[in-house]
Order: C-alpha cells, then structure tokens, then sequence
C-alpha cells in the first residue's frame, strides 16, 4: 500500500478579526489589527495592568443558540463555531462516523467555567454550582463537544502543550489519518483565556504588552519597541482529509499538510532555549519528513509573539535550522495583527500558512516601525509577498511553554 | 404567594432558559423525562432555579417524585412560604 497523504479540504475559524476565516484572511491583507479595550468593570476591579486584548469579533450567539451557549464553555463555543464552519466550507460530505476523527487542542481548558463555578461555590453555596461545571472545564471538553455535534467516532483527541496546543493538535490529526484510523479529521485549537487570572498571571511574568495608550500597535513582533505579546481568543479548524477520498468525492483541496516536526528544549519551563536548539529540530525534522529540500520552503509564518526575547530565539533557531537557504524564506509575524491566541495561535497560523500557499501571497507584518537588527531574517513588512509558481512549500512555527516545539510543512498541490 | 398559574409560567421560563423548550409545552401533564426529554442535569438545575425564584427548598429525595410539571407545581405551591 502507498503511503497515505494529507490535504486540507476545509477551514473555519472565529478571531479578533472576523467571525469567519474569510473575513480573518481579508483584514489581514488590509493591515488591521484585532486588538480592543477589555470591560471597564474588569479593569477598575482589578486594577490590571494590561487594559486591552484581542479578543473575538463575533459575538457566538450570532451562530449558536441561548442553551449551546448556556451549556459550553467559551473555549468551546468557539471550536464548535469554526469547525462548523470549516465542515461546511469542505462541502458538507456525508462521511461515515467511524472514519470521522476531531482533534482541537487548547493550552488552558475552560478556565472561565472554573472561575465563574468557584465564584458561585463561595459566593452562593454548592447548589448554585452549574451541574455541567466538570464537563465544561475540562481541557478536551471542545474535542468532546464538537465530535457530538458532527456525529465524529474515529476518535476525540486534546493536544495541550500551551501555545503550541493548536499546530499539535493537527499533528494528530495527521498520524490519525497516515495511520489509516481516520480518514478525515477536524482538527485545530481554541482558546478562550481572557479571565483576569491569566491576565494577571501573565502580566506578572512581565509577558504582556503594556503599551496601553496605543493597543493597534501593541503588538509588534521584531520591532525594537516590542514589549510582550498582547492576548488573543477564537478558534480556527482545518479539515484534514486523505487524498484519495478527497479526490474521489471530488472535494477543494487547499494544499497538502505535507508533514509535522515536533521537539521539546528540556532547558526551562518558560525562556526559550536562546540558540533555537530544540525548534531547529523541529524545523528539520518537519522538512526532512515532508521530503523536501531547504530550497523548497518559500515561506515561514513564524510564532513571533512580541516579547523581546522570544522573537530573536526563534529568528535564532530558524537560521540555525536553514542557514543561507532562510534568505529565500521570507516571513510572516501575522500575530501583529491577530494577537496570540494562545492554545489557538498555532491552528491559526496553520490556516493562514495554507491560504498564504493557495493564494501565493505572504501577508507583511504591521507595527514595524524600527526592524530590530539582532533579527536575521527576511521578515515581509510593508508590501506582502507574492510567493513563486509551481511547487512550493511553506512552514509554521508554534512553541509553547514548557518547551514545545511544534514545525508544520504545508505544500501547494 | 404565587397562584398556580404563575408557578407554571415561572417555571416555564426556568425550563426554556435551560433547554430551549418553547414555554407553551411546558403544561401540567407533560413528563419531565418521557416528554419534554429534560436529563437528570438539565432537571438538578432547573430545581435549584425554580428554588431561588420561588423560595422554596426541593430537598433531592423529593425531586425523583416530581415526574410531571404539574407534581412540581403543586410541590412548589404547598412549600412556598
């Protein structure tokens, strides 16, 4: 039996930027930033440091009903939200169940449902506590919700390796269906951290942008005035599906999802390995599993989150991972625009590599005023780039806290 | 104290906010379980909802006795106070 590959023949999202990906993709190309001021309420309560973020444009009773949205936490709304989406955007197949496969990762679960039950417990009394708190909290309660709406038995699966949860969870995906378990997968990541807690947390690691008198430009991966990354929420959903069952239902293939790299630092729980050691690896091992040459890869949407230190690690680790070929990598920093979303931002960005290959345009970045000259890569600001005909191939990067390092190689078809 | 009536519309809203279930086929012999389909989840919170709304203390043993809206009702009704 020839070995089996993988296209993507579906996308949803919701993010700051849009409802749908569509609406994410043109806002993208039109520069715009998704970030807004977060509830007065919850600044002057308590008194955060951090006074907007990224957080999603649609509201999700716009697509869900008052009981789905009683009944689901946030994180999970919004996975449901995209892979409706990208369900409908892939034809709306009449699949068999058994061979129908989800995996969405998250990086932080319902953290909203715990707070707003714990809040309920203290203020009100254990009777007052929501009788679906336990499945509305738990991490894979996305996976779970959106394998019941789509009637999905192949399996349900959670990635969560914080911010690379998103671009994980397509690696599963990926093995789901290589391994003949699956033949098509939803797979992405959603998030919905925008709690005070994580604002807090983060804020007191020193993570997050401060740049409060001017939130559009907050987010500003490689410039010399970045500061930290500005929080983002949403959700984005691809349709992974083996090639030859797309081929035979005669579905739109958007690009082949070629291969995943994946590597962990084992250096610290939070800094990035600053030589790019551990997601040089990654890179290397997604190129070389996809069986292509450096001179193949067009084009790198890069994590570049903003935070000063971060940015150059991984600039680091991509010139360690290609050498003089990252020349001919030209590359995108699409969170100064979007924001990071987290356990989402690698499902995301993953979306966006795909739709950067099949429209052969790589967006530039916003909020480069002053490029940072310890950055020693080709990084797209100003005009986007237009990538070459023929075949090409591009690669996503996604890290996380605790040390994940997840590379994803996406081809033209 | 809430008349019969009120108590069925009261609790009527109670169950649509939870279920979505239009308010007019919430009647005095529909079956929580066989008719409006209301799971063992959806029930436990509308019993804490009907409590907070009509002040009334649905102790657990007695919510399996409450088979139909109408046993709640007049639960509800002979409790209130």
């Amino acid at each position: 039996m020839s070995e089996r590959r993988v296209v993507v023949t579906g996308l949803g999202a919701t993010t700051p930027l849009g409802g749908t990906i569509a609406e994410t993709w043109e806002a993208i190309l039109a520069g715009k930033s998704g970030a807004k001021p977060l509830p007065q309420d919850m600044l002057d309560r308590y008194e955060l440091p951090v006074h907007f973020a990224c957080t999603i444009a649609q509201d999700p009773l716009e697509v869900l009903s008052k009981v789905q949205v009683r009944r689901m936490d946030p994180s999970a709304q919004y996975a449901v939200i995209a892979s409706l989406a990208a369900m409908e955007d892939a034809g709306s197949p009449e699949l068999d169940p058994d061979r129908l496969g989800v995996a969405i990762g998250t990086g932080i679960g319902g953290v909203w449902t715990l707070l707003d039950q714990w809040d309920n417990l203290r203020d009100k009394g254990v009777r007052r506590v929501f009788p679906l708190a336990v499945p509305m909290l738990m991490p894979n309660t996305s996976a779970g919700n959106v394998s019941l709406l789509l009637g999905a038995r192949a399996g349900a699966h959670t990635t969560v390796s914080a911010c690379a949860s998103g671009a994980e969870s397509m690696g599963t995906a990926y093995d789901m269906i290589r391994g003949g378990r699956a033949d098509v997968v939803v797979a992405g990541g959603t998030e919905c951290a925008t709690h005070p807690i994580c604002f807090a947390g983060f804020s007191q690691m020193q993570a997050l942008s401060t740049r409060n008198d001017d939130p559009a430009g907050a987010s500003r991966p490689y410039d010399t005035g970045r500061d930290g990354f500005v929080m983002g929420e949403g959700a984005a959903v691809m349709v992974l599906e083996e090639y030859e069952h797309a081929k035979a239902r005669g579905a739109r293939i958007y690009a082949e999802f070629a291969s995943i790299g994946m590597s962990a630092d084992a250096h610290h729980i939070t800094a990035p390995e600053p030589e790019g050691a551990g997601a040089s690896r990654a890179m290397r091992e997604a190129v070389e599993r996809a069986g292509l040459q450096d001179s193949d890869i067009v084009h790198i949407n890069a994590h570049a989150t903003s935070t000063p230190v971060g940015d150059v690690a991984e600039a680091n680790a991509i010139r360690r991972a290609f050498g003089a070929a990252a020349d001919g990598m030209p590359v995108s920093a699409t969170k100064s625009m979007t924001g990071h979303l987290l356990g989402a931002a690698g499902a995301l960005e993953g979306l966006l590599t795909v739709l950067a290959v099949h429209h052969r345009t790589a967006p530039a970045a916003i909020n480069i005023d002053d490029f940072d000259s310890a950055i020693d890569l080709d990084v797209i600001r100003g005009e986007h780039r237009t990538l070459p005909d023929g075949d090409i191939a591009a690669l996503n990067n996604s890290f996380g806290f605790g040390g994940h390092n997840v590379a994803l190689v996406i081809k033209s078809v | 104290m809430a008349d019969q009536q009120e108590i069925l519309s009261g609790l009527a809203e109670i169950v649509n906010e939870e279920t979505g279930l239009d308010p007019a086929d919430v009647q005095m012999d529909k079956s929580f379980t066989d008719d409006l389909d209301i799971d063992s989840l959806s029930m436990m919170t509308i019993v804490v909802n009907a409590e907070e709304k009509f002040g009334v203390r649905i102790p657990d043993d007695e919510v399996k006795n409450l088979t139909t809206v109408g046993d709640a009702v007049t639960f509800i009704q002979s409790n209130q106070g």
